[in-house]
């Protein structure tokens, strides 16, 4: 420890702001370039399909059920072989969710039997008023990748009657 | 009376341009300051609107100037609404006598580069830079609010202590000179800055102008953890705009006046004399070589504002009055002596006791701050 060392610290520190000024900044330029989530990440919710393009959600209500703050609404509808939007008996008409209440937590996940709802990757999330927070089914809903297989479908009588979940070749899956 | 008309035209032009100047400078110091601050932080700074941030600026003078102005209910209405403009005034005054070019021949006349060549140039800074206090302290006494008044207290203390120091340093600079008119101090220095002559007064200088401007280590006046915002807590809107114009013009008027006295104001530098880049040549350089001044010496008020935590209050006034107090009166006096000796034995050489006498008496300050230090870690543990 020498006199000096109190001009030496400071002056030192100068040295050191001095050396950060040449390092590359950290910033991420949000709107430009995004951040890839984790695998975990829960983001908006989406509702997934089959691979023939029937929707998973079978308007069971669970999810509702689970929901701790309440935020999601679902009113379950007849399927007909006509015109059928999922396996077995009924589908969700309405499937609604309040992006002000929902807290993320994944509960509908978790709740849900035929894991049609997930919790996505999208977090810019953002409305002007109360009204365009509520998300509808159409927006929640995963597109589909070619135009005959949109629901609803005409499929052939008997087949999808029975089970709501099909058939599955790795049950632990 | 024809050139009387000519001188009239003369003088608002150039006020103009000064008052233009410092205003501009002060949108873009404040920009230049985010960025070089958000640069040393590991960021980027504002860069959004327009080409590097440089629009951010305008956008905050828009958000300022259509905010609610707030006047307290308790208080003083024509104190709160005169201290920001006592503030701002001095601030803009101040760079009146400074020269930015030497005389040049334009248009037919000779037109001299600064607004007022004065010949007691370095006492009209001296006032000036004292009334910019009164703007501070009106402030927190009208506010009727404890932090604001507390501000504005800590405020006047600690610019009328370090005024003391900063007044000591103007007397060097003058007595190197041999006058106080600021053409003469700078052409006195086209071979040797006295920031050469005299390295612990230019460096006093420059810790006693961050006090004077209340930036960091020093801004006791709105240590924010303190006092909120201190002086200017109760400001809002375009009076609050005033305060923050105020003190970043003051930085670039009191970095303009550190340039002048102490490193060779507008003149090239003195390795460039007699060569093609001297003002001597292009007269348009002096203002450049002004600027680049003024950009590095800001520089290190920013430099110093993301470097170093705020100093304790008292140990503020301590510092002012125990330590550089005494040192400027000693460099003052080492100065004044190998001035008298030269002068007296008419050799120059008695001009080098003035910069290695004032290194050892720097030296021995530190070495005596160093001990007081130590001495009190003793007592406390």
């Amino acid at each position: 420890m020498s006199v000096l060392d109190p001009v030496v610290e400071l002056v030192r520190g100068l040295g050191t702001t001095l050396k950060m000024m040449f390092e590359r900044p950290v910033t991420i330029q949000y709107p430009e370039e995004k951040r890839p989530v984790r695998p975990r990440f829960r983001g908006r919710h989406v509702l997934k399909r089959y691979e023939n393009g029937l929707e998973k959600c079978i308007g069971c209500s669970l999810c509702a059920a689970a929901c701790p703050a309440d935020a999601i609404f679902v009113e379950a509808s007849e399927n007909t072989d006509e015109r059928r939007f999922s396996p077995g008996e009924r589908y969700a008409s309405t499937y609604e969710i309040n992006m002000i209440r929902c807290i993320f937590c994944g509960f509908c996940e978790e709740a849900c039997p035929t894991e049609a709802i997930i919790l996505g990757d999208n977090y810019e999330l953002t409305f002007y008023d109360r009204r365009s927070a509520i998300y509808t089914k159409e927006m929640l809903l995963e597109p589909v990748p070619s135009q005959e297989m949109t629901t609803p479908q005409k499929t052939e009588p008997g087949k999808y009657d029975r089970r709501s979940v099909p058939e599955m070749k790795d049950p632990t899956d | 009376m024809l050139s009387d008309w000519t001188l009239w035209a003369e003088w608002v032009i150039k006020s103009l341009f000064v008052i233009f100047a410092l205003l501009t400078g002060f949108a873009y110091l404040t920009w230049y300051e985010r960025r070089a601050l958000a640069r040393i932080q590991s960021r980027i700074g504002p860069n959004r609107a327009g080409p590097f941030g440089l629009l951010q600026p305008i956008a905050d003078a828009v958000k300022l100037i259509f905010k609610e102005e707030l006047v307290p209910a308790k208080a003083d209405k024509t104190l709160f609404f005169w201290a920001p403009v006592v503030t701002m005034v001095p601030s803009i005054i101040i760079a009146a006598v400074i020269p930015f070019g030497p005389v040049v021949n334009l248009f037919g006349r000779e037109v001299m580069l600064t607004v007022a060549n004065i010949n007691v140039g370095v006492l009209y800074l001296g006032a000036i830079a004292s009334i910019a206090v009164y703007g501070i302290v009106l402030a927190g006494w009208a506010s009727n609010n404890k932090y604001a008044m507390l501000g504005g207290l800590r405020s006047s203390a600690q610019m009328i202590s370090y005024e003391l120091s900063l007044g000591l340093m103007f007397v060097t600079a003058i007595m190197l000179a041999n006058s106080m008119n600021l053409y003469d101090i700078i052409n006195q220095q086209q071979s040797v800055w006295y920031a050469l002559v005299q390295p612990v007064g230019a460096l006093v200088f420059l810790i006693v102008t961050l006090a004077e401007v209340n930036r960091a280590p020093f801004d006791m006046p709105e240590a924010e953890q303190e006092l909120t915002a201190g002086y200017h807590s109760e400001y809002s809107g375009m009076k609050f705009a005033l305060f923050f114009m105020a003190e970043y013009q003051k930085m670039i008027a009191i970095s303009m006046i550190a340039a002048t006295l102490f490193f060779g104001g507008y003149r090239e530098f003195w390795f460039l004399k007699g060569t093609i880049f001297s003002v001597d040549h292009f007269w348009w350089l002096g203002p450049i070589y002004l600027l680049i001044k003024v950009v590095v010496l800001l520089f290190f008020m920013i430099w110093v504002r993301a470097t170093w935590p705020r100093i304790r209050y008292d140990r503020l006034m301590a510092f002012g009055w125990k330590v550089l107090l005494p040192l400027s009166l000693v460099i003052t006096f080492i100065t004044a002596t190998g001035i008298l000796l030269a002068d007296q034995y008419k050799n120059q050489l008695y001009y080098w006791s003035i910069p290695v006498l004032s290194v050892v008496v720097g030296l021995f300050t530190v070495v005596f701050v160093y001990r007081e230090l130590r001495r009190k870690a003793y007592e406390r543990a």
